[in-house]
């Protein structure tokens, strides 16, 4: 028989778990997660804001726009339809691009610091960013199909169908985030986080087909569609909600692809940042 | 284990040099024993956070060995964490978040989890006079109350050692007293090691059973407040003769009276030591007005820590805080 353990010190009696593996950078993750929800749901006007700028965008391009599809080229019975996961990938754009400022206010105030002085796993503080932005972006993705279904879009693809455009919305708005995040830990400096994400993101928005079928476009931008990020995410979730599975597949892949290469550069940068305290 | 004094924190020659190249510590060795507290004294720029930030493992040393609670903070950071806690020296209170909040996120990363996180959450708040606004926001909290929590969400988990980096700076006095109070009690009744920063003299006097004064990265004096002080022998003598040159020459004057001591000129101020401060002056007056200088203000003080300060640096306390930072040595007057 093995003589018992020497007794531990106090703070390893308080820990109920052994702190190794994946499940301490999960906790850690999901209380660092809800900390960045509470913020959010304690500034209901941000929130509103961003909702209603994301109803604005499907009724304002979907009046707009109403008679493009009339245009030989358009496979698709409703403009509505056609934009909605449009709309849902480009509130989710627009909802991690700036995920950076609140980690730089974060390093700012010191919280950081506070964090990084416990045992939390050091990529939860990475982690919970990215799933704060990527989680929100499915919240507002589910709020605009739901409004666009309402408006008469009738989704082909399903309950299946809806969870691509889910997904899509979530991925890239972990990419965009994780960007930002990335960004904002090697400048420090606001205006460069809002200055450089805003520079990247409209030409990628227009070069992409969330508010015009790819068949129409110019053969260059065919081109450049074919490898942005954002096209990617809208053939994934327009695919998804109109039941054309063709590709679907594919572009998640590469979605979820990005995503990731995004996620490790900032926690890269989030590596160096350390380094250099 | 009684009266056997254990170093709880061995620092070995600690260097740290960021990029510009700025040196902000150039060698500083201490140890820090069980259940005492230990003050890093010094002006803003001298080294005092960057030391206590690699202490807490948030910094990497260019060169040195540091041990807290035994454990080397280069090889065994995640389990130096668990053992310390620290506050910065701002306040890094969530502003969005509750104290309780703020306490309850701060015991799960520590793995902290259920009833007993929330009876400890309870403990604290009672203990820092927060319960009744434990569940507003903290941004609605005073500056005091601001701090008193980030000194509970430091010992959420227990610690054995806590650092504050520059605990009570920014505080009104009444808030400062409270901490102080605080301070105290922790490491009287709970045996906690406590190191901490700060630019207040009044502070180390008060809450430090010992000091290490530091300037521009070293550690130029050492010992509890009173040993420091003894190092001064008699009261001290400050005088002001309006120009640097006068007191220059002041300072040759007053070298060539027995029983004064440890003259220096700083700017238009000569400073000097004299075992009993009241009598020696009749004489110092009269040596100066022979050789044709007069001094306008005049005092005679108690030795105090502002003295070791001068003595160890050749600035008085007050100056060398007004000067920009970081300083390079060159620049130091002689």
């Amino acid at each position: 028989m093995r003589p018992p353990r020497q007794s531990q010190s106090a703070p390893d009696m308080l820990d109920p778990r052994t702190r190794t593996g994946t499940m301490g950078f999960i906790t850690d993750t999901v209380y660092l997660t809800g900390r960045l929800y509470r913020q959010t749901l304690r500034l209901p006007v941000f929130l509103m804001i961003s909702v209603v700028q994301s109803v604005l965008w499907l009724l304002l391009f979907g009046q707009l726009f109403r008679r493009v599809i009339e245009v030989p080229g358009f496979e698709t019975t409703s403009y509505l339809q056609f934009l909605a996961p449009g709309i849902a990938v480009m509130a989710a754009l627009f909802g991690s691009i700036h995920s950076g400022l609140g980690m730089l206010s974060d390093i700012e105030r010191g919280v950081i610091d506070r964090f990084l002085a416990t045992p939390a796993r050091r990529g939860a503080l990475i982690g919970a960013r990215v799933a704060h932005v990527a989680t929100m972006a499915t919240v507002q993705a589910t709020l605009i199909l739901a409004i666009a279904t309402a408006l008469g879009a009738r989704p082909g693809g399903g309950g299946a169908g809806i969870l691509v455009v889910l997904l899509a919305a979530a991925l890239l708005g972990s990419a965009f985030g994780a960007v930002s995040n990335a960004v904002s830990l090697l400048t420090r400096r606001q205006e460069i986080i809002i200055a450089s994400m805003d520079f990247i993101v409209l030409p990628m928005i227009f070069l992409s087909g969330i508010m015009m079928t790819p068949a129409l476009m110019p053969t260059w931008i065919q081109r450049v569609a074919a490898v942005n990020p954002v096209n990617w995410a809208v053939v994934a979730a327009r695919g998804g909600f109109e039941g054309n599975w063709v590709g679907v597949g594919t572009h998640l892949a590469l979605l979820a692809g990005i995503a990731l290469a995004c996620a490790w550069w900032a926690t890269r940068a989030f590596d160096r940042y350390r380094a250099t305290l | 284990m009684d009266g056997v004094k254990m170093p709880v924190i061995v620092v070995e020659d600690l260097r740290k040099t960021y990029p510009g190249p700025v040196e902000a510590v150039r060698g500083v060795s201490f140890t820090v024993e069980t259940g005492e507290i230990f003050g890093l004294l010094g002006p803003n720029g001298a080294g005092k956070s960057t030391t206590v930030r690699i202490l807490a493992t948030l910094s990497v040393p260019t060169a040195g060995r540091v041990r807290v609670a035994g454990l080397d903070v280069a090889t065994a950071a995640g389990e130096v964490r668990r053992r310390i806690g620290y506050v910065a020296q701002n306040t890094t209170v969530d502003q969005h978040a509750t104290g309780r909040e703020n306490l309850l996120l701060q015991g799960r990363l520590f793995g902290m989890r259920g009833g007993a996180l929330r009876r400890r959450v309870d403990e604290l708040l009672a203990l820092f006079e927060l319960t009744d606004a434990a569940d507003r926001a903290a941004r609605t909290y005073s500056g005091g109350m601001k701090r008193r929590l980030d000194l509970a969400m430091g010992l959420i988990h227990r610690p054995r050692i806590l650092f504050l980096d520059e605990p009570t700076t920014g505080l009104d006095p009444e808030s400062r007293a409270v901490l102080w109070r605080e301070v105290e009690r922790l490491a009287a009744e709970d045996g906690l090691t406590i190191l901490l920063t700060t630019h207040y003299l009044e502070e180390a006097d008060r809450l430090a059973s010992r000091i290490a004064i530091v300037d521009e990265g070293r550690i130029v004096a050492e010992g509890s407040p009173d040993e420091l002080k003894q190092r001064l022998r008699g009261d001290r003598l400050t005088l002001d003769l309006g120009s640097e040159t006068e007191a220059r020459r002041g300072a040759v004057v007053l070298d060539a009276l027995d029983g004064v001591f440890d003259i220096l000129v700083e700017g238009h101020l000569l400073h000097a030591h004299a075992a009993e401060g009241g009598r020696a002056l009749p004489t110092v007056l009269q040596a100066l007005d022979r050789a044709g200088l007069t001094a306008g203000q005049v005092s005679v003080s108690r030795p105090s820590l502002d003295d070791i300060y001068l003595m160890v640096t050749g600035r008085t306390f007050a100056r060398a805080a007004d000067e920009p930072t970081p300083r390079r040595r060159e620049e130091v007057p002689a």
